[in-house]
């Protein structure tokens, strides 16, 4: 199972910071962040990469995105 | 997938770059000195061209604003980024929007104009810079404690336009009350017959430009206060690059223009009161952190149908009336009568909203 983090509606810079905690807290290998807006997509998906995750999969759905993020 | 070339390292690079440039030009062709582009002072002036506030020398519809709406909602709907949004504790953004004004006008200038003022020589806007840092380093830390002002709720397509519509409004005032020369009025609209109001490049080059910046802001998120949030909370350079950007392409420009003066003393529309330059840029950064965004970036944010964002823009138009009904901006003489009260309120203010708003996710 993933972690499930519904980071949809919030504002900058609360979706990288929950992704953030929830990196250093999980022991789960893969996080699934859920966002609605480009700009969140692209901040977390870079808060990510640069903390050693890799971006395996975003999916879109009525204007919302899953990001699957695996830890390397 | 498209890959939007903007959301690269390069993509911010270009679009700080792109800002610090034309800003400079947008000097030489007749904007105030280093005051190219200040989205502060370019809302306090249209809340004076409204007759918010009736101080003479800062009354002119600017372009530029309307520009940056008008471009980052062309943008998002190229780009199917139109997210008609709102409803995260809107009288709390309104509130910042006051603060964040207030305080720039202490400085006399947003973060923009801050950088803009550097790369045009003037050294007071090291102190601003580092005010600007030390408000956003303080906002930084109610993140940590878990400030956050809630969750936005979709809403209806129209929600999303309001501020755009309001922007197309404002920007037909002036084309059906042009600007009478040697009067200070024009039909419901106020003009300046002095002062850093009665300066400005021509409107179609203004709103050109702005409708540019705008659209390639909104694509690449640039964001001044976002730069040094990013650095301190999460030790990410990418907002960074765009600023650094923006004060490099705008000290080489104006080197080349003949518009770099460094100094102190007599920079234009500034004052040397280093404490209340600090002070006021650390009230003027903090709201702007409260808020998730520089005074541009609420502006994109609210082409892009974002009504919170909508809500600080009209705050600081409000914040603007007040800071000169009040005597609260500072002028190139120093503070006003009342400022150094606002920014100690303000102060209070934002600490009070930073410390006590922590929504449940």
């Amino acid at each position: 199972m993933s972690e499930m983090i519904d980071a949809r509606g919030l504002s900058c810079p609360q979706p990288v910071l929950m992704f953030m905690e929830a990196s250093k807290k999980t022991d789960k290998d893969e996080i699934v962040v859920w966002v609605d807006t480009d700009a969140s997509k692209e901040n977390v998906s870079r808060a990510a990469e640069s903390k050693g995750w890799e971006v395996k999969n975003i999916q879109e759905n009525n204007l919302e995105y899953q990001i699957t993020l695996t830890r390397n | 997938m498209f890959k939007n070339f903007f959301a690269t390292r390069w993509g911010i690079v270009a679009t700080g770059a792109v800002i610090g440039m034309l800003a400079a030009i947008l000097q030489k062709l007749g904007n105030p000195g280093n005051m190219g582009i200040c989205v502060a002072c370019f809302e306090r002036d249209i809340s004076g061209a409204l007759g918010l506030h009736r101080a003479g020398v800062v009354q002119y519809m600017r372009p530029e604003v309307m520009g940056f709406v008008i471009g980052s909602l062309i943008a998002a709907y190229v780009f199917k980024e139109f997210r008609p949004r709102g409803g995260s504790a809107p009288i709390v953004r309104f509130v910042l929007g006051i603060f964040a004004m207030i305080g720039a006008l202490v400085f006399l200038g947003c973060p923009w104009r801050a950088m803009l003022r550097l790369g045009g020589g003037d050294l007071n806007a090291v102190v601003g810079l580092l005010g600007l840092v030390g408000g956003i380093w303080i906002g930084t830390i109610f993140f940590k404690n878990g400030y956050n002002l809630g969750r936005s709720q979709k809403a209806e397509t129209s929600a999303g336009w309001i501020l755009p519509l309001i922007m197309t409004g404002f920007l037909a005032l002036p084309l059906i009350f042009p600007q009478v020369t040697g009067e200070a009025k024009s039909g419901v609209l106020f003009y300046s017959l002095k002062g850093p109001g009665a300066m400005h490049a021509p409107l179609f080059i203004s709103l050109i430009i702005g409708i540019g910046i705008g659209f390639i802001a909104q694509r690449s998120r640039f964001c001044t206060m976002g730069a040094f949030r990013d650095l301190m909370l999460f030790k990410q350079t990418h907002l960074f690059s765009g600023v650094a950007a923006l004060i490099v392409a705008s000290f080489i420009t104006n080197l080349i223009l003949g518009q770099f003066h460094p100094g102190f003393a007599k920079q234009p529309v500034s004052h040397t009161m280093h404490i209340w330059n600090f002070a006021g840029m650390v009230l003027a950064g903090l709201a702007f952190a409260l808020a998730g965004g520089c005074p541009g970036r609420q502006l994109f944010l609210s082409g892009e149908g974002d009504g919170d964002a909508a809500i600080f823009v009209m705050g600081m138009i409000v914040g603007a009336a007040f800071a000169h009904n009040f005597s609260l901006a500072s002028s190139p003489k120093g503070v006003g009568p009342h400022g150094i009260a606002a920014v100690i309120i303000g102060l209070v203010v934002c600490v009070f909203i930073g410390a006590t708003i922590r929504k449940k996710q």
